[in-house]
């Protein structure tokens, strides 16, 4: 894990910054200063410490460093019984860290408060769209992570042929490119110019269940998909071209063990641990992509309640969602973390 | 600076270097001479709405009737510079950090790793999105917090490097020798890593970009009556059907941008790696 983190390679040092956590304790020889299970225990805590800090820079954002929150939401023309109105509603008037608490702690107890455009509560707001987001993140992965970590491994097995350089080249182009231009293109390609089969715009009823409209979710998907495709299917060759010029894999070779035998039962299981590290952090891509895409093609989702909000200055709305973004973050981050542990044959020796 | 000069001359034998230096040369003539160039000033009226092209308006007139030929020719310098700014700010907090941390080791690493870690708990655009929603979207605002943004990455890379370098023995005599924690930060270290941080700025430039031309999108970049590549795309992708060149105006000079940084990027790893291919072998 070292030799990641000081390695100037884009990819690997991508994968440096998607949670090093577990690799330290990998190198570091687990048991050694304290064992497994307080591992853990230690990350845990650092997940609830990072989400208590998160809040606090939510809270400084939106109601701390804003010179007068009520007025910013308002404009200036508002009366000032409006204001007097907003800052009762929002304890604006009350001292900063009475302001902090009493937001955290009724997000601690499920209390969201209400949302100022609709004149209803938060929760009622945003649950259906936290859904429909929810259903299109499984959708990409569903998509994305077999199909990138499948053609890393053709790409590293046929290493330098001309169709390893030419993935590495789409993946190069392509992964410059921003989310939205890509949708952008896919929209002309797919809905607007070129073929016109998929709608343009992903509208479908409130509360129905996204997978009942499957057309709608092409697009989003197809544009997340392609978007977010170049940074794993790179990692994922890179961690294969590793395993494959390792020791082992060089002395199955000499023992004249066949290649399918080789990727199968020596290369793939070795290359868990780096894409399941990988996999958190293309997640994790991909959530910021999700807010732009919702945005493009008017899908139902959370990014597309954060996007209105923040051009209606809604902020009860705008901390609630922002917040979950970072919950689900540093929860892939845990997860992606004790499952590191959980398939790294060493130490999950030590766990029993 | 040594280092990352002599890798500038190396990659420029690199064909990515010199395909991606010809777009971005041509994407910065656009965004800084476009004013000059354009015949009609960003709110002239030139036609009906989303009129095709026209001898008057060859690529034709936007959502307001406006010139899509001259709105693209004047609103590529917020893109194009504050990219270029917010990968500069990522660097600057990330390299000074990532070298205190690397050097100090103990609380001071802890600290500031805990730090970034919340940073990395925002996905990048929500981060900007949160501080822009209520204080409004001011361009320096943008650069600074798409800046931090990006910073954690490159401080994780300088902090692991100086690590390394700090245990060479030229920075072990400076030590002896009494000299002072931030000449041997500055002067001993530092140029040291000049190559590797070249690798990063032009990654940051790509990242850098995304994230500002998607606010820029998403209708959040500073307001202005002359608009800019995202704000354009977002206003006409109503009339792709009937207009699609107001959209693929600034779509193809957003994406020269975006993939002319990434190849340059490409050009410079790549060369980086043989550097170091040959050193280690």
């Amino acid at each position: 894990m070292t030799k990641v983190q000081t390695d100037p390679d884009p990819e690997t040092a991508l994968l440096a910054s998607a949670g090093g956590e577990a690799g330290v304790l990998a190198t570091s020889g687990g048991g050694g200063r304290y064992g497994v299970a307080k591992w853990v225990a230690r990350r845990l805590a650092l997940s609830v410490v990072v989400l208590f800090l998160v809040s606090i820079v939510v809270f400084v954002a939106t109601q701390a460093l804003p010179s007068d929150p009520a007025e910013a939401i308002l404009g200036r023309d508002a009366t000032p019984q409006r204001v007097a109105a907003l800052t009762e509603q929002l304890n604006l008037d009350k001292p900063m860290l009475e302001q902090y608490t009493s937001w955290l702690g009724g997000v601690l107890t499920g209390d969201l408060g209400d949302s100022l455009a609709a004149q209803r509560p938060v929760a009622d707001e945003i649950g259906s769209a936290f859904v429909n987001s929810i259903a299109l993140l499984i959708c990409c992965a569903i998509v994305l992570l077999p199909l990138a970590i499948g053609f890393g491994a053709w790409s590293a097995m046929r290493r330098d042929s001309f169709g390893d350089r030419g993935g590495l080249g789409a993946a190069l182009l392509v992964g410059a490119i921003p989310d939205f231009v890509i949708g952008i293109v896919m929209t002309i390609l797919l809905a607007t110019n070129v073929f016109k089969v998929l709608p343009a715009v992903a509208l479908f009823p409130d509360g129905s269940s996204p997978f009942s409209h499957p057309d709608a979710l092409v697009l989003p998907t197809l544009t997340l998909v392609i978007a977010s495709m170049p940074y794993l299917y790179r990692l994922s060759r890179a961690s294969m071209i590793e395993i494959l010029e390792s020791d082992y894999v060089q002395m199955a070779r000499l023992k004249g063990v066949s290649s399918k035998r080789i990727m199968v039962r020596h290369a793939l299981p070795n290359a868990l641990v780096p894409t399941i590290q990988a996999s958190a952090l293309v997640l994790s891509l991909l959530l910021s992509g999700v807010v732009v895409i919702e945005f493009l093609f008017r899908f139902p989702g959370l990014g597309s309640e954060l996007a209105e909000s923040v051009s209606n200055r809604d902020l009860p709305m705008i901390q609630t969602i922002t917040l979950i973004y970072a919950a689900v973050i540093v929860l892939l981050n845990l997860i992606a973390d004790l499952l590191t542990v959980m398939v790294s044959p060493r130490l999950r020796g030590e766990l029993k | 600076m040594t280092g990352s000069t002599s890798l500038l001359a190396r990659s420029w034998k690199q064909k990515q270097t010199k395909i991606g230096t010809a777009i971005i040369l041509v994407v910065l003539f656009i965004a800084i001479a476009g004013p000059w160039l354009a015949p009609y000033s960003a709110t002239e009226f030139v036609g009906p709405p989303f009129t095709g092209s026209t001898s008057a308006a060859p690529l034709g007139t936007d959502v307001l009737g406006h010139d899509v030929l001259s709105r693209t020719l004047r609103g590529g310098l917020f893109v194009v510079w504050s990219s270029i700014a917010a990968a500069i700010v990522a660097m600057l907090i990330g390299v000074t950090l990532g070298l205190l941390a690397g050097y100090r080791g103990g609380f001071t690493d802890g600290l500031t790793m805990r730090g970034f870690d919340i940073v990395l708990a925002f996905p990048q655009l929500i981060l900007v999105l949160i501080f822009v929603s209520l204080i409004g979207p001011k361009a320096w605002l943008i650069v600074l917090l798409t800046g931090i943004a990006l910073s954690p990455g490159v401080a994780r890379v300088t902090r692991g490097l100086t690590q390394e370098v700090a245990q060479r023995d030229f920075v072990r005599a400076a030590e002896l020798m009494g000299m002072s924690r931030r000449r041997i930060l500055w002067s001993e270290i530092l140029p040291n890593l000049s190559s590797a941080l070249l690798v990063e700025f032009t990654t940051r430039m790509i990242w850098a970009i995304g994230v500002i031309a998607s606010l820029a999108f998403l209708g959040l970049g500073p307001t202005s009556d002359v608009g800019n590549w995202g704000l354009m795309i977002n206003e006409n992708r109503v009339g792709l059907p009937i207009q699609p060149l107001g959209v693929i105006a600034p779509v193809v000079v957003m994406a020269g941008f975006a993939v002319g940084t990434g190849l340059i990027a490409e050009g410079i790893s790549r060369s980086m790696a043989r550097i170091e291919g040959a050193r280690t072998s």
